[in-house]
């Protein structure tokens, strides 16, 4: 059942016109960002052969991209997530799921992985425009999967997240901009921190991906991702059953 | 021999913001009965579906559909029924036939038996031409006739309908009441409409609600009594009024 939720809302999300359009977007400003550092890497590249431990074309090219495709998909995301529930809510189409003979987890977690196929889709297509790299250059394979891990898992974290905020508004507009703002909040309150070891950086998704983003696999990042996705999907799972004892 | 009961509930009771919308209905139905649901605007009927078809949980009050309870067995419960809510939950950007296989899958519908039930489901609708067209593209008719074949395409043992024809032209309403009369043969139908005609051609029993209560079951003779149906309702809802 979880598959069948899941298949149904891939498919919707790729028959949206606004999908392809976001998409399309994604990849001209990440291709636009990848011309933009191998040029700048160019430029300096004689400099950096003179150095001791200079950082090598995948920590400069790859690394930083990644990092941009980060901070895009924490913007992206929410505008897919508020079609999960809120929209389906102002729809009317909420109702199919409800009479149907599916668990409220059946839902939430076919939603959420339909979501993620996407996502991990759109990570796939970035992942092989930074494969080019191998073309010219010894490229640090390692560094490379740790980034693309920490992508898929911080857009996965966003996705419960977002599918959170769409269980909680009737209004799609209101569950995109909640997520988004909790998400920039947490970002500023990182960057703002002063020490490494602050509270602030403990809860920003965005701290434990720069562990990863630096090729730095720590055990603590991979289980706070798992336990900050799980929690928020479990919470949804819980806010579906109080509604439907309530409604 | 008194045929099977497929949905029986009793004393139903639910508030909205404090206000009892619903006040200790029960109903039953049996195996092939077309029951129809009467009453004025606000008066509950609505909600009794909802409540009947699992989509909103009574605040007390029991359900059962083909013996299953709907708050202790949900799954069983809501696999024996089929709902058309008043708006039909329909994706407006799929295809039908997608549409339609994925509600099937949805109620459980065996894979080897999907592609039969979509075809089943669609002959049966009338829309058998349209599997390929966009539901938005559809007209509302047509449209209306998707979102019952997808309250049908599990072949449940109880179907809901609630106003399937407003906003129908003249030959839509007599196509789907054809179709409600087939339904009836080898489902058990509620039946929730505005239009008296409907519930006089089309239905074995009648329950009337007012202000959430029932305040007449019976079948469609009894409720008629050598008067039109018009005048029946009409006598039967203000005759609650005088008395309470």
């Amino acid at each position: 059942m979880i598959f069948t939720i899941a298949r149904k809302e891939f498919r919707s999300l790729f028959a949206a016109p606004s999908t392809w359009w976001m998409l399309a977007l994604l990849q001209f400003l990440f291709a636009w960002f990848f011309f933009a550092r191998m040029n700048d890497y160019l430029q300096v590249q004689a400099q950096l052969a003179q150095m001791d431990n200079a950082p090598g074309a995948t920590m400069s090219i790859a690394a930083p991209l990644c990092s941009v495709l980060a901070l895009m998909l924490m913007m992206l995301i929410p505008l897919f997530t508020m079609r999960l529930i809120a929209e389906e809510r102002r729809h009317k189409t909420w109702v199919l799921l409800l009479t149907a003979p599916v668990s409220s987890t059946q839902i939430v977690l076919g939603k959420f992985f339909g979501l993620l196929l996407l996502l991990a889709l759109i990570v796939g297509a970035c992942s092989v425009m930074l494969a080019t790299l191998l073309i010219g250059t010894h490229a640090d394979i390692g560094l490379m999967l740790a980034n693309v891990l920490g992508v898929l898992l911080l857009a996965a974290s966003y996705a419960a997240l977002g599918l959170y905020f769409s269980a909680l508004n009737n209004q799609p507009i209101v569950a995109a901009i909640s997520p988004l703002a909790l998400s920039f909040g947490l970002w500023l309150l990182e960057l703002s921190a002063s020490d490494n070891r602050s509270f602030l950086r403990a809860i920003s998704p965005n701290a434990h991906f720069q562990n990863l983003n630096t090729g730095l696999v720590n055990s603590a990042d991979l289980i706070y991702f798992v336990l900050v996705t799980v929690t928020l999907l479990w919470l949804t799972i819980r806010r579906l059953n109080d509604e439907r004892r309530r409604a | 021999m008194t045929a099977p009961l497929t949905l029986s509930a009793r004393s139903l009771v639910r508030r909205h913001d404090g206000r009892l919308v619903v006040d200790g209905v029960s109903l039953e139905l049996r195996r092939g009965e077309v029951l129809g649901l009467l009453g004025h605007n606000g008066a509950g009927k609505s909600t009794t579906l909802q409540m009947l078809t699992g989509a909103l949980p009574p605040d007390s009050g029991h359900i059962e559909v083909c013996g299953f309870d709907m708050r202790k067995q949900p799954r069983d419960a809501k696999a024996c029924i089929g709902f058309l809510p008043e708006d039909p939950p329909l994706y407006r950007d799929m295809r039908v036939d997608d549409y339609l296989l994925f509600v099937a899958r949805l109620h459980r519908v065996p894979s080897a038996r999907l592609a039969d039930a979509v075809d089943q489901a669609k002959q049966r609708c009338g829309v058998q031409d349209c599997g390929r067209k966009i539901i938005a593209t559809l007209s509302k008719g047509y449209q209306q006739r998707v979102g019952i074949a997808q309250a049908i395409i599990h072949n449940p043992a109880v179907v809901v309908l609630d106003e399937p024809t407003v906003g129908l032209d003249p030959a839509q309403i007599r196509d789907i009441r054809a179709l409600i009369r087939q339904l009836g043969d080898i489902s058990s139908v509620i039946l929730s409409t505005h239009l008296l005609t409907e519930v006089e051609s089309l239905c074995d029993r009648v329950v009337i609600l007012k202000e959430g209560r029932l305040i007449f079951s019976g079948s469609s003779t009894e409720m008629l009594a050598d008067r039109n149906m018009e005048e029946a309702f009409l006598q039967i809802t203000a005759n609650e009024t005088a008395a309470t």
